[in-house]
């Protein structure tokens, strides 16, 4: 097997506050492999963005990695000069945010910002780089691009304003795409769009991708695996359909309940009650126990650590060493 | 964009209506301007004489058209106590005030921006704060003590700088201009900064809270993300949008700056239009007060619209919101 584009080794993130320091990712690893989408899932504050921040190198202060590693193509980059890791950024991992309304610089045509960014990576004249920007908008789908890239940003709608953040994350053909919630500020109709573009982008340049979002249709549709996320932590990680329709911890099954269908009539849909705990309040043990209906007395004292069952891996005590507490859970 | 600009003239002409009514009823409410011109002993035969010849008993209406016909073509009168056209002696001060609101204005600004920035990049350097300490003194302290400060300093202890005047000038055409000798230089040092200080420091507080705000935006972060230069970021991107507010106060400070220059002009006697202001309130010589309102808020409306034209040049989002309004 070839290495994977993306390693993530015992990552932890903590922000130093006045009130002590707080921990956002603790200890989670993961891979992704060249073409592969992975999904990340999770409620707000789970730790995805910061996951996602990271990776590519922008955990500001008073934010830092703690502990870990984070390896590109086999290379560790979480401990690299800021200048080598600023060359890495935008040519060998792309980024895409949220809010396509507010990632553009306003006062700049899109094309000046692609320019831009293609001569920050590569010796391309300004001339050769424009006639680049213009394939760049015709590969993302953007109508008349020899016209629209002398438009300034605020001339786009919010998708195709989505498209021209695309074309920049992928201007300098990056290993690796990380995707921050990129559908959400977005129209539902514009949201299906952008995700078949990136899946496209993904596959046709062999990129590898991390997804991030909350939306659980996004991942069934897009991903090849997906990371549940809880309190900083990978509750369970593993192939879409097995996570999708075997979830194996508790909190994955919650929230796979949780999702409408139209398919089944429910009255009411399933809630997973109470909410996460806030960062500097993680109970001891499993930080999701007070919420789990399944917990006990180990559960409140004993950190699960992840257990590989089968092709996925869950951090949940249910499944510790005993393949018949699986079967007895599912 | 050109109706724009238009209708903004337009409104811009009402402004001056506006400030040419007030300035006219100056003549008929600061005491009867014959008196200030003869003297005590005076006959009313001479008087009246006086009065006719200036057409001081013309209906209101009739006299006010006559004064802003001419002010229109910078016709301002005859002075009382200097028996000069007051735009011969407008024009003669103007170019000592333009330059030392000019050069006060340009400290203020590369001065102000230059270290409002380093401020925002540096938040926590030592030089930074000392910025921060520099720009409450300036801020708080009011324009004529630091000029009398300054001289001290400067010109009594030191002996560097004069302490008054404007040094020599040389004239090209109704020109004057200190810029092109050594004494003019050396006397326009202590004054622009004076003067410019207070913008100074205005500008140095917006220019950091600005920047520090674009630092914070998305489009910054995706800045960064692409994985351009610190240098592009900060000095392109984030630079570029702190301006658009800072073009704005940095324009309408130019008007006051120039109004402000009454007091700087007072306490380093120098020779421009301010002075003359006050030396006309000491001698209740109205038509050089009248004049000097007029030109100065001429000076403000203009800047006014330049500004609001030039706002539009650098920030493409509102030259479509006025071209979908008009």
């Amino acid at each position: 097997m070839t290495e994977p584009v993306l390693s993530v080794q015992n990552l932890r993130v903590e922000f130093a506050t006045r009130r002590g320091v707080l921990r956002a990712i603790d200890d989670i690893s993961f891979d992704i492999a060249e073409g592969e989408v992975l999904g990340v899932v999770g409620e707000s504050g789970a730790g995805k963005s910061v996951t996602g921040n990271a990776v590519i190198g922008l955990i500001d202060p008073p934010g830092r990695i703690a502990g870990g590693e984070i390896l590109l193509a086999g290379r560790r980059i979480d401990n690299l000069p800021a200048e080598e890791m600023r060359r890495i950024r935008g040519k060998r991992i792309g980024m895409i945010f949220q809010d396509p309304l507010t990632s553009l610089n306003p006062l700049y045509k899109i094309g000046e910002q692609i320019v831009e960014t293609i001569r920050t990576h590569s010796s391309l004249s300004e001339s050769a780089a424009r006639k680049r920007a213009i394939e760049l908008l015709t590969e993302v789908g953007i109508p008349a691009p020899e016209k629209r890239i002398d438009s300034y940003p605020h001339e786009f709608s919010g998708g195709m304003r989505q498209r021209v953040v695309i074309a920049l994350a992928i201007c300098a053909d990056p290993e690796l795409i990380i995707a921050d919630e990129p559908t959400t500020a977005l129209d539902v109709s514009v949201q299906a769009q952008i995700i078949s573009l990136i899946r496209r982008l993904g596959r046709d340049h062999g990129t590898a991708v991390m997804l991030v979002t909350h939306d659980m249709g996004v991942i069934a549709e897009t991903c090849d695996r997906v990371a549940v996320m809880y309190s900083g932590r990978i509750a369970e990680i593993g192939p879409v359909q097995d996570v999708i329709r075997n979830p194996l911890h508790p909190y994955a099954k919650g929230l796979m309940g949780a999702i409408p269908t139209l398919a089944i009539e429910a009255d009411r849909l399933v809630q997973i009650p109470g909410s996460m705990p806030r960062l500097s309040a993680i109970p001891p043990g499993c930080a999701f126990n007070p919420r789990c209906a399944s917990a006990f007395d180990r559960c409140r004292v004993e950190r699960p650590e992840p257990i590989v069952c089968g092709e996925q891996r869950v951090a949940c005590h249910l499944y510790d060493g005993d393949s018949a507490a699986k079967d007895h859970a599912a | 964009m050109i109706a724009f600009a238009l209708r903004r003239a337009i409104q811009a002409i009402g402004v001056m209506l506006a400030v040419g009514v007030i300035a006219f009823s100056m003549f008929r409410f600061a005491g009867d301007p014959v008196s200030q011109i003869v003297s005590i002993d005076t006959p009313a035969a001479e008087r009246a004489q006086v009065r006719k010849s200036l057409g001081l008993d013309d209906p209101i209406l009739v006299q006010f058209g006559r004064y802003f016909a001419n002010a229109a073509q910078f016709k301002f009168g005859v002075s009382y106590q200097f028996r000069q056209p007051v735009s011969s002696l407008l024009e003669e001060r103007m170019p000592a005030t333009l330059e030392l609101a000019t050069c006060a204005t340009i400290f203020a600004l590369i001065f102000g921006i230059l270290m409002g920035v380093y401020s925002a990049l540096r938040r926590d350097s030592v030089l930074a704060k000392l910025f921060q300490a520099i720009s409450l003194i300036g801020i708080s302290l009011p324009t004529f003590l630091i000029g009398i400060l300054l001289i001290y300093l400067f010109a009594v202890i030191l002996g560097w700088l004069p302490s008054y005047g404007r040094g020599d000038v040389v004239r090209i055409g109704w020109w004057t201009t200190g810029l092109l000798t050594a004494s003019g230089l050396k006397a326009l040092i202590m004054p622009a900064i004076t003067l410019g200080l207070f913008q100074m420091t205005l500008i140095m507080r917006l220019v950091r809270a600005e920047m520090l705000e674009v630092l914070r935006t998305d489009y910054i972060r995706f800045a960064r993300a692409r994985g351009l230069t610190t240098r592009a970021i900060h000095f392109g991107h984030a630079l570029k949008n702190t301006l658009v507010p800072v073009i704005t106060v940095a324009g309408l400070q130019f008007g006051s700056v120039i109004a402000f220059a009454i007091i700087t002009e007072t306490v380093f006697q120098w020779p421009g239009m301010g002075l003359l202001f006050v030396q006309a309130i000491q001698n209740v010589d109205i038509p050089i007060m009248a004049a000097y309102l007029l030109v100065v808020s001429m000076i403000f409306v203009t800047i006014n619209l330049v500004v609001d034209i030039l706002y539009t040049v650098v920030d493409p989002r509102l030259r479509s919101t006025i071209s979908r309004a008009s």
